[in-house]
């Protein structure tokens, strides 16, 4: 097949971390007689969801060669503003996740004009952004409010029989579906196609004419949604809103995207690597607690060594752009006559 | 021949801080024409293509596209109209597939999204058609800047174009390609398009243009037929006679006989590949050493050669007689040299330090970090320099952005001689400075000289470099193709060397 031919520079990050993933849930299988099982599989899904909706926002901004510092703070407010508003206010859940997801992507979009009308750096702004989102929660409460809404706890504990045994929830199959809308949006719309190219070359994109100013603040936009839908899927796993939800997992989604195969710089990485980033981090913590005497903070030093790692390898496949392809090359041949016939 | 012009711009004025980029300039272009657009480095090519094609707003003037006013204010909306460009610089991105590159803004679109099928057949058609066939599918950043830049030029031709502009596209292609690229530009003239073509290679001009417009300090200078321009008058319409007499007037280069006998720095056989072919040069103390040639001929290529910044892989550098290597610009100034770059406001000064810390750099790197000069005897440094060389300022504290160019100039030159060089290359020095200062800084650099330095000495205007050099090595294509003692030349006889034989 045309297999081989798919193999350079670009997709091999993503082959790569697909290899690794499949070789820590094999290692798992060997050592503990209950890991493998479809679903053990499907659990890293249920217990990420949220992280996999925030990271695939995420991964847009970064391939437009931005950065998103505020989606833990949006989806702890997501998740105080949800539960302040079912529980104190007693809104319907069909009118509270609409406003949430409303609120979250005008927040997004508040940061993507002050970024590119104002020529700000999203570093800043979206720093900003964090701490605003942070705060808010605060106003309106500081303790942890539980959720205790019918509605809630029924989508919350609503399982969808895959066969007899296995079987996945609602937070689970609104990622995959948020999942396969950023991978058409990604491939196939103009506008994910203007983010790869102001990733690659803003400066490019805008003379070639593209629409450099409206795909930056939607990108901005884009992750704000993501990050309120993840703050919505948080609200349904933890049935709580609470300030201290999801500290720091803007860094956690971040390195979900950068162990997926996209490049920090922008231009370059693939949505789907990010779910496959978020497996990973989901799988260690699996071994972790499979395992049993390793305290879970192990978690973090595994995936701190292994964005190191990615990163190194990003830059060897980076610079060796065209060497490294040379040595592929050799599966190409009897495919492709590459190069020019003159 | 009775055929309107399908494009007219006319009166158009445009000025950026400082620089008046554009005094009333014109351009007229018809179907099924290629246009040459000359002019010498900062005469407004690059700015006129930028209003033509909405990157920038005229300050005045109008354009008429088939006899409608327009004023495109983005290049989107210039290509909608019909105008399209390729850059000199290849702005297309990198990270993206060829073909996506050439349709990117324009994909051709199915119920359910983006037709990549289409796309990649179409690009590679379009490709072939340029006479290259390469996989449409790998990025861009796999390929060479030549297939690159006829990826760019691709992805133009398929636009509706009316109106087509190649800014020096040809830069970085070899011989065949630019054949090719020209059979393309001539189906593409019999199918009425109108082409704009800036170059600085004058056989590339003859080849393809079928009329010249010719551009000098922002102003319209002519429009003429190429049939009729003899290249020596080309050369003259775009660097403009009226200089010639004050060339002649001061070239003292009779006095300048107390040369030394052995060269300081002597180059055999230099070149790189992509940049020089290889060329010799020798370089005395207690001489000027112009370099003469028209943009493009290589002159900066040679001085980054001679420092160091761009590696040499063919000939030899000799040093005071001894082999050496020059890898990096550290190694250059530790054998004594020293360069001022074209490039004053990027590669220069550091606008927010103070003129005495601007004078001072060179040498602290110089005596490394550790050796750290008190800060008496840098302003002592700093006074003697700003007394030596007339720089007007108030104080030695003031940042050094705030002095006028000529004064930034001077305090460049400044912190160079700080180090007590042997040699001294000088791109450039009097760029975008008024008359008056460049005359001081020109008087300098020879008082300097005379003080036993050997000094390259680098510019666009041919007048300047007549008036100090004691030698002129004439440059032509990266190609050194001879040289001329300072006192037998004048601008004549070196735009008659480098307009070859067939002038």
């Amino acid at each position: 097949m045309r297999f081989s031919h798919h193999i350079n520079s670009r997709t091999l990050p993503l082959i790569v971390t697909s290899l690794l993933f499949v070789i820590l849930f094999g290692f798992g299988s060997i050592a503990y007689p209950s890991f493998f099982s479809a679903q053990v599989f499907i659990n890293l899904l249920i217990d990420n969801a949220f992280l996999c909706v925030v990271a695939i926002g995420m991964t847009f901004v970064i391939l437009s060669g931005g950065i998103d510092l505020s989606v833990g703070s949006i989806v702890a407010l997501t998740t105080m503003v949800t539960a302040s508003l079912v529980e104190h206010q007693h809104w319907s859940i069909y009118s509270v996740i609409p406003l949430v997801l409303l609120m979250g992507a005008a927040f997004g979009m508040l940061m993507g004009v002050l970024i590119y009308v104002f020529k700000l750096q999203a570093f800043i702004v979206t720093l900003g952004g964090m701490f605003l989102a942070r705060g808010l929660c605060y106003v309106i409460s500081i303790d942890s409010i539980a959720i205790t809404d019918a509605a809630y706890t029924e989508i919350s504990q609503y399982r969808i029989m895959l066969g007899d045994e296995v079987f996945i929830s609602i937070n689970a199959v609104i990622a995959l579906i948020t999942l396969a809308v950023a991978i058409y949006l990604a491939q196939y719309t103009r506008f994910g196609r203007t983010v790869y190219a102001i990733g690659g070359n803003e400066r490019s994109a805008q003379l070639m004419g593209l629409p450099v100013g409206q795909t930056t603040i939607l990108v901005y936009t884009l992750s704000g949604f993501c990050s309120a839908l993840g703050g919505v899927l948080v609200t349904f796993y933890m049935l709580s809103g609470y300030g201290l939800h999801a500290l720091g997992m803007e860094l956690d989604a971040i390195a979900a995207a950068v162990i997926g195969g996209t490049l920090l710089t922008g231009g370059v990485g693939y949505v789907a690597g990010s779910l496959v980033g978020v497996l990973i981090l989901g799988v260690i913590q699996s071994l972790i607690s499979f395992d049993g005497t390793l305290s879970s903070w192990w978690t973090r030093i595994a995936v701190g060594v292994l964005l190191c790692l990615f990163c190194l390898m990003q830059r060897l496949f980076e610079r060796g752009g065209t060497s490294f392809s040379a040595l592929f090359a050799y599966w190409k041949k009897p495919l492709e006559p590459a190069g020019r016939a003159d | 021949m009775t055929v309107e012009p399908i494009l007219v711009m006319q009166g158009i004025c445009k000025s950026f801080p400082g620089v008046n980029a554009l005094k009333n300039a014109q351009l007229r272009l018809f179907p099924g024409e290629v246009h040459a657009l000359m002019g010498q480095n900062g005469a407004g090519k690059s700015t006129l293509i930028k209003v033509l094609t909405g990157v920038e707003t005229p300050d005045a003037g109008e354009i008429r596209l088939n006899g409608q006013a327009i004023s495109p204010a983005c290049v989107g909306e210039a290509q909608k109209m019909g105008i399209t460009a390729v850059y000199q610089e290849i702005n297309l991105c990198p990270n993206l597939s060829v073909a996506e590159n050439i349709f990117i803004g324009r994909f051709p679109m199915r119920a359910i999204g983006i037709d990549w099928k289409t796309i990649e057949h179409q690009a590679a058609a379009e490709l072939a058609a340029l006479n290259i066939h390469i996989d449409v599918s790998l990025p861009l950043a796999s390929y060479p800047v030549a297939i690159q830049q006829m990826v760019a030029i691709a992805r133009a031709l398929t636009t509706e174009a009316q109106v087509l502009i190649l800014d020096e596209p040809t830069s970085s292609l070899d011989e065949g390609e630019v054949e090719r690229l020209f059979q393309a530009l001539r189906q593409l003239k019999q199918k009425g398009m109108a082409i704009v073509f800036i170059t600085h290679f004058l056989d590339q001009t003859y080849a393809i243009a079928d009329r010249i417009t010719v551009l000098r300090n922002g102003e319209f200078i002519g429009e003429y037929p190429a049939s009729t321009l003899s290249r020596l008058d080309l050369i003259n319409t775009m660097v403009g006679r009226e200089i010639n007499e004050a060339s002649y007037a001061a070239n003292s280069s009779a006095q300048a006989a107390s040369v030394a006998d052995k060269p300081y720095v002597s180059a055999r056989g230099l070149g790189s590949t992509g940049g020089m072919h290889p060329f010799d040069l020798d370089l005395y103390r207690g001489q000027v050493t112009g370099l003469g040639g028209l943009l493009g001929s290589g002159r900066t290529e040679t001085a980054r050669l001679l420092f160091g910044i761009d590696r040499a892989d063919s000939g030899t550098i000799r040093v005071d007689g001894h082999a050496v290597k020059l890898n990096s610009p550290r190694q250059a100034v530790r054998y004594g040299i020293a360069f001022c770059p074209e490039d004053r406001k990027n590669e220069g000064i550091v606008a927010d330090l103070s003129i005495r810390e601007n004078i001072i750099l060179a040498l602290q790197a110089r005596r490394g970090i550790f050796h750290y000069l008190p800060k008496r005897a840098q302003s002592a440094i700093a006074e003697q320099y700003i007394e030596q060389l007339g720089i007007r300022t108030s104080d030695a504290e003031k940042p050094i952005g705030q002095l006028s160019g000529g004064n930034q100039q001077k305090a460049l030159l400044a912190r160079w001689l700080a180090t007590d060089p042997k040699m001294l290359i000088l791109d450039e020095p009097t760029r975008g400075i008024d008359i008056a200062a460049k005359l001081e800084i020109m008087e300098l650099v020879k008082a300097q000289c005379k003080k036993g330095l050997a000094i390259l000495f680098i510019s666009s205007e041919m007048s300047e470099v007549l008036r100090v050099s004691d030698r002129i090595a004439v440059l032509r294509d990266r190609q050194k193709i001879g040289e001329i003692a300072g006192h037998d030349a004048d601008e004549q006889n070196v735009f008659r060397m480098i307009a070859g034989a067939e002038a």
